[in-house]
């Protein structure tokens, strides 16, 4: 097995910079081809993942984002309706001949199947990586089939009999924990708990993304957000309203965070979300939380 | 199986056993713990550890937690665990870890603890510190029930399902129970939305009602008719009472209700013991443990006798007219004692019966082995209830299901 440093120093190479735990994971799932289930916060960087790896593994990124009431059809095959219809049509209109067996057989051939994410995903060469995102939003039907796919790699369709994976995808879940998952898929699964980031990682986060920004600026906006995240808020920011809050603050040339507190105070709609946190998070909550940090 | 000897360190076996034997021990070392494990993941961990190029400790237990963690409880326990099996840390560790923690309730009332808990399950119980708590005592336990360890994750929640309520008081037993509550009445809801009817924004076919539109056009599915889940919101509307006792029901109770509230079943929540509250908003939190917190704060800042007729007269004048129709299903938390004239009350429960659905009153103390409704507020209420139940433990919160079913 590879070593999981290597991956690690490679995901920070595709711009995604990992916790031990998480490169140890990835380089597990790819090994022994297990699904991997990601729990965090919303907005630590779980969707993230499975792009970086798709990037370090050169193959596709599938996708299927989960919402209640997504059903086998919406993420499996559906049949090109319209067009079946449209073909019996065109073939009465021409020859008129055809048995009916022809023209089920014809009908119901690949041809006319539309291809969803899950189907896809095992019907490709290269394995691709296959993000699942948010099953918690799904019902639980919905999981107990993907558990069902996910264990057999196969799927079955009535018109046209069972689909064998042609590659085995890496498959990538995340959830937020709206919903408890079955213990049936968690035992499925190799497990990772995504926390934010600490400072310091958060920094190469940055420094990453926006390898222009001056260091002693990203020190002090990392501080800040971490500072920010320890305040009672609804939604605490992730990593990815840090980073567009150090857009924002290089796109209002600020240099030091403390020189104009006004536009520091006007510029935090970029981490506060809701109306509740921006009234929590007042010009004095501010400072202090500024004082922290110098 | 290596077994951790009683001081929860683990002795040197006479001979050596096996790399096998060991996994297959820090398998069952961790279900004591509350993972669900099972023999396949012992072949798994044997097989990652096989396939690691140079095994480290550090590697071989960042691995393992990857592949043994199921949860985010697992998962900050498991490191405590597995030093403790492989490396005998676990009395340091956990005289360290129970030092720290002193402040929660748990440790603070051991004697408590001891009631809640009948001794052959104290292995398995699902609390979130667990592995410091158990890590010290794990020997014995071993020793007592060594050929047991699969029938304690079972029982585990079995336990806690039938526990009353009120004996829940160390905080990790408080988040299980919470999660169970949460987790019923969401199975609840599912099952009351499970039927469909005709829609014409709906997202499945409706086949029979398709071919007999299109019967007109020779069978040619010109027309498409679909179906939905039904949006007719059922409206609950509690009534809790917070007065002395009851104060630990009601806030399981709530979040109960919480567990209920989606885009189809509304939830109306009111506290009441000298007065009547509206407490929905707090409800509604995002966060639970904040709405909690928030409740509780509400809560706390009652005081004097109970006062059913009154509270219910009060929503009855300023509530009833919106907060119920002919769908809703009024549930009323109390024990029914009542400072009032027991007429008042029959009164109020008769005005309040004519508008809504169904009346559900739940009385924990009906859960305790003596109770009668004796209680003459109790006895004047009875004949205007629909459904009479205890609601003192997780179990009799699930049995309400069919009377929400019912509707």
């Amino acid at each position: 097995m590879r070593d999981y440093k290597e991956l690690q120093a490679k995901l920070a190479k595709a711009g995604y910079i990992a916790e031990e735990s998480l490169a140890m994971a990835l380089t597990l799932a790819t090994e022994i081809h297990r699904p991997l289930l990601l729990e965090g916060e919303a907005g630590v960087g779980k969707t993230d993942i499975a792009r970086a790896l798709a990037k370090l593994l050169g193959t596709r990124l599938i996708r299927l984002q989960c919402y209640e009431g997504l059903d086998a059809n919406a993420t499996l095959y559906e049949w090109n309706y319209q067009r079946q219809l449209l073909s019996i049509r065109a073939r009465e209109a021409t020859e008129g001949a055809d048995s009916a067996e022809t023209l089920e057989n014809h009908i119901f051939s690949e041809e006319y199947l539309l291809r969803r994410p899950l189907l896809e995903a095992i019907s490709q060469l290269e394995p691709p990586v296959l993000l699942i995102d948010e099953i918690d939003r799904a019902d639980e039907e919905f999981e107990a089939f993907l558990l069902e796919l996910l264990a057999d790699y196969q799927v079955t369709i009535p018109e046209l009999g069972t689909i064998e994976a042609v590659s085995i995808p890496h498959v990538v879940l995340t959830s937020n924990g709206t919903r408890a998952l079955s213990d049936a898929l968690r035992r499925r699964c190799l497990y990772s708990w995504v926390d934010y980031p600490d400072a310091e990682k958060e920094r190469a986060i940055l420094a990453a993304r926006m390898p222009e920004i001056d260091d002693e600026l990203a020190r002090r906006i990392v501080g800040f957000v971490q500072q920010l995240r320890r305040e009672e808020l609804e939604k605490v920011p992730g990593i990815a309203e840090t980073l567009d809050w150090a857009m924002a603050l290089v796109g209002l040339k600020v240099e030091k965070l403390e020189d104009n507190l006004d536009l520091l105070q006007a510029s935090l709609i970029c981490l506060l979300k809701t109306e509740a946190d921006q009234r929590a998070i007042a010009p004095e909550v501010t400072q202090r939380l500024m004082g922290k940090v110098a | 199986m290596a077994e951790p000897g009683e001081n929860g360190v683990l002795p040197e076996p006479p001979e050596p056993p096996g790399p096998r034997e060991r996994m297959r021990g820090f398998i069952a070392h961790l279900r004591l713990n509350g993972f669900t494990l099972g023999p396949s993941e012992t072949a798994l961990s044997l097989d990652i550890v096989r396939r690691l190029d140079r095994p480290t400790p550090d590697g071989v237990q960042a691995a393992l937690k990857v592949a043994l963690c199921g949860n985010r409880e697992d998962w900050d326990r498991f490191d405590t665990l597995f030093r403790a099996y492989w490396f005998g840390e676990g009395v340091r560790r956990a005289n360290i870890l129970r030092g720290e923690n002193t402040s929660t309730p748990k440790r603070a009332r051991p004697a408590l603890w001891d009631k809640v808990l009948p001794p052959e399950d104290r292995a398995g119980r699902p609390i979130g510190g667990a592995a410091q708590a158990t890590n010290a005592s794990d020997g014995e336990e071993d020793a007592e029930a060594p050929s047991a360890p699969h029938r304690i994750a079972a029982d585990r929640r079995d336990s806690l399902f039938k526990t009353d309520l009120r004996e829940i008081s160390a905080k990790e037993d408080i988040a299980e129970a919470e999660r169970v509550a949460e987790s019923l009445a969401r199975a609840m809801r599912y099952r009351l939305s499970r039927r469909r009817k005709p829609s014409a924004r709906g997202r499945s076919l409706d086949l029979r009602r398709t071919i007999r539109r299109n019967i007109a056009h020779g069978g040619e599915p010109v027309d498409l008719l679909k179906r939905t889940r039904p949006d007719r919101p059922v409206r609950i509307v509690v009534l809790l009472d917070v007065s002395g006792s009851m104060k630990l029901y009601s806030r399981y109770f709530l979040l109960f209700v919480r567990g209920l509230l989606c885009r189809w079943m509304r939830a109306d929540a009111y506290l009441f013991h000298t007065r009547l509250v509206r407490v929905t908003d707090a409800l509604t939190d995002k966060d639970p443990f904040r709405a909690l917190a928030k409740l509780s704060l509400m809560i706390e800042g009652f005081g004097g006798g109970t006062r059913i007729a009154g509270a219910l007269e009060d929503f009855n004048t300023r509530y009833a007219k919106q907060a119920i129709d002919s769908r809703t299903v009024v549930v009323i938390l109390s024990d029914g004692y009542d400072t009032e004239a027991p007429e008042h009350l029959a009164r109020e429960l008769k005005r309040l019966r004519t508008r809504a659905r169904r009346i559900v009153w739940l009385n924990p103390l009906l859960g305790w082995k003596d109770y009668e409704p004796v209680a003459r507020g109790m006895a004047a209420a009875l004949p205007h209830i629909d459904h009479f139940s205890a609601a003192n433990s997780l179990q009799a919160l699930a049995a309400l299901e069919p009377e929400l079913a019912a509707l």
